[in-house]
């Protein structure tokens, strides 16, 4: 008697523990299901609104004034300009110190300093871009009484330096170490081993970092408000304000004109897709090495 | 590597009349290596500056501010650029109150993707899910910001906030909550849409913390007869519990410094007459992104610069906070391996 009873707790308990399982991974289930819902909604917007607003005259033209027709072609070439400036100024100091550490960071003497860095460089990887912009701001818009490409640029390249430091260190750590001391043995100086051996071996890694670096700043807004601002003609003028596709995507949208919101909805699209574009040649380059 | 250089025999003297030895073609080795060590300690210390500069000017920018309020700046509530007062609690319970939103929302969907890619999903399905999670990360915050406003929001405006309001509105206490124009903007949208954009960011760190206990541990628990939910949540979470609370920060760290994904729905109203989660409203980020570039001087700037900085702070807080808590864990790890 007592023990059938027993046993029927046993049960019932076992029962209740395999509901509580069953609840809780469904639960999981749909989880997944949201995420990705999101991402299928927002895509899915994007490309209807974003191809509804895309034509030929959209790389073409000028940003035009309210309820005139037009394009993005300046802010499409400001955007350009000043990414690539920004990649060219930031990688370089990045890769460098990304070797630091990785090459330099564990001689006795430089330990502190490479500690220190990685965790500076941790906070400026995941600071708020706005911050960057108002840093860039007080230094180069205020000292030259001007917004300018040139602080845009600044602004993205400071926000690339940590993405491509992580990355490079990374990336120079998966070196075997026996490859350098091989390059050693030969009697190659240290910096010779660095450029020619362990920098070419994590090549592909590297790339793939830079590669993630400009995708981030490509779509970046925040910091281009008060650096670079925007200029609604076509310009050249390095040292003058100059027009970029988030600004104006931010402005566009933000207006209650059709026509400015179809072109913000076009530029949106534009952006989104180099942005992935750029992910997956980086995963793609990331993998082939493997 | 340091013991090649530095047993590398002193230069040949100019009085030496021998054609140069071996030692001596290798002396543009030694140059070589001290001006690359050189450019690539600089390139380590000129971040290191970058960090103090930005502190710096911060704070030398916001000097009238600070002369003029001090640390009450944080709890006056005004802010009227007209009149030329300035109070920094308004955006500071925006901020704060959109990132705890986003994180209630995102901290047990996050929990329960990693759960679905750990120990759910089909081999052949973890890899592109993983993937679809990690590019939901990399789209730019500018185009949830505007889908936010122009899908979302008149979304959200028709079936959530009106719906809300019919079965609350006569609630007392509850209905303050709810009341306000039911448009679609304010602390809630942005509370949802942050949630969306820190969501991949917070399951992907669960989901790398997860993969990290051992299998051993697992199959323990298995073998005991446990069920897939008791292994997750009373060996797994426990064991990754530091790793987990990391990347619940990192995720915070993200959506308090979040510009344009908040600023697009906000509503950018300074104030705090209503503690209702439809009000218009305004956040740190937002407030400078409408209003720095036109504040033209003065204390308006200094006031927005001390609110950068104290952004700066916040984040900087609960970055450092966060890194800790994964450095524990990776120490924790290779103290048991």
């Amino acid at each position: 008697m007592s023990i059938a009873l027993r046993d029927d707790i046993a049960a019932r308990r076992f029962a209740a523990r395999q509901r509580v399982n069953r609840i809780a991974l469904t639960l999981a289930l749909l989880a997944m299901v949201f995420g990705v819902f999101w991402l299928v909604w927002i895509l899915w917007e994007t490309l209807r609104l974003g191809l509804g607003g895309l034509a030929l005259s959209t790389l073409t033209q000028m940003t035009p004034p309210p309820n005139e027709a037009g394009g993005l072609a300046n802010a499409i070439f400001g955007s350009v300009v000043m990414v690539a400036l920004a990649t060219f100024v930031g990688a370089p100091i990045g890769v460098m110190a990304g070797v630091f550490l990785a090459e330099y960071g564990n001689i006795r003497g430089l330990a502190w300093l490479a500690s220190l860095t990685r965790f500076v460089n941790d906070i400026l990887l995941s600071a708020p871009s706005i911050v960057i912009g108002l840093f860039v701001y007080t230094l180069a818009v205020r000292t030259f009484h001007t917004f300018s490409a040139i602080a845009g640029a600044l602004a993205l390249a400071l926000l690339v330096i940590p993405v491509v430091i992580r990355t490079t260190e990374d990336m120079l750590r998966l070196v075997p170490a026996a490859q350098r001391e091989a390059a050693y043995a030969l009697g190659a100086p240290k910096w010779k081993v660095i450029l020619q051996i362990t920098l070419r071996a994590a090549r592909a890694g590297v790339i793939t970092g830079i590669l993630l670096a400009v995708a981030r700043i490509t779509g970046e807004t925040a910091p281009l408000l008060f650096t670079a601002l925007n200029n609604q003609f076509w310009s050249t003028d390095l040292g003058a304000p100059m027009a970029n596709l988030p600004v104006t995507i931010f402005k566009f949208a933000m207006s209650p004109y059709e026509n400015w919101q179809q072109l913000a909805w076009a530029g949106v699209f534009l952006i989104t897709l180099a942005v992935l574009f750029l992910n997956i040649v980086a995963r793609w380059i990331a993998r082939e090495r493997r | 590597m340091t013991a090649l250089n530095s047993s590398q025999p002193f230069h040949p003297s100019a009085t030496d009349r021998k054609p140069p030895s071996p030692s001596a073609r290798r002396a543009p080795g030694v140059w070589g290596s001290l001006v690359f060590g050189l450019f690539a300690g600089g390139a380590a210390l000129f971040t290191l500056l970058l960090l103090a500069g930005i502190l710096l000017t911060l704070l030398i920018g916001a000097q009238p501010a600070i002369e003029k309020y001090g640390l009450g700046f944080l709890t006056r509530s005004v802010w009227d650029p007209g009149q030329g007062d300035f109070g920094a609690l308004a955006m500071v319970y925006g901020t704060l109150a959109t990132s705890f939103i986003a994180l209630v929302i995102a901290v047990p969907v996050s929990f329960g993707i990693a759960l679905f890619l750990t120990e759910l999903a089909p081999a052949w399905l973890k890899r592109p899910l993983g993937t679809t999670i990690e590019l939901l990360a990399a789209v730019p915050s500018i185009v949830y910001g505007m889908w936010g406003l122009l899908v979302f929001g008149p979304f959200l405006a028709a079936y959530v906030q009106q719906p809300l309001q019919n079965m609350f509105g006569e609630v007392p206490g509850l209905s303050t909550l709810f009341t306000g124009p039911p448009v679609g903007i304010g602390i809630l949208s942005a509370g949802i849409i942050l949630a969306i954009m820190i969501i991949p960011f917070i399951s992907a760190v669960m989901r790398d913390v997860f993969e990290v206990t051992p299998a051993l541990l697992k199959e323990s628990a298995y073998g005991l007869g446990s069920t897939t939910w008791e292994v997750v949540w009373k060996v797994v979470l426990p064991y990754t519990k530091a790793g987990v609370i990391g990347g619940v920060m990192l995720g915070l760290g993200r959506a308090l410094g979040e510009t344009m994904a908040v600023t697009f729905v906000i509503g950018n109203m300074s104030q705090l007459d209503s503690p209702s989660l439809f009000q218009a409203a305004n956040s740190i980020t937002s407030v400078l992104a409408n209003e720095f570039a036109e504040s033209g001087g003065g204390l308006h700037e200094a006031a927005l610069l001390y609110l950068g900085l104290v952004l700066f702070f916040i984040t900087f807080v609960v970055l450092a906070f966060s890194k800790w808590l994964l450095l524990r864990l990776q120490r924790a790890e290779g103290a048991r391996t």
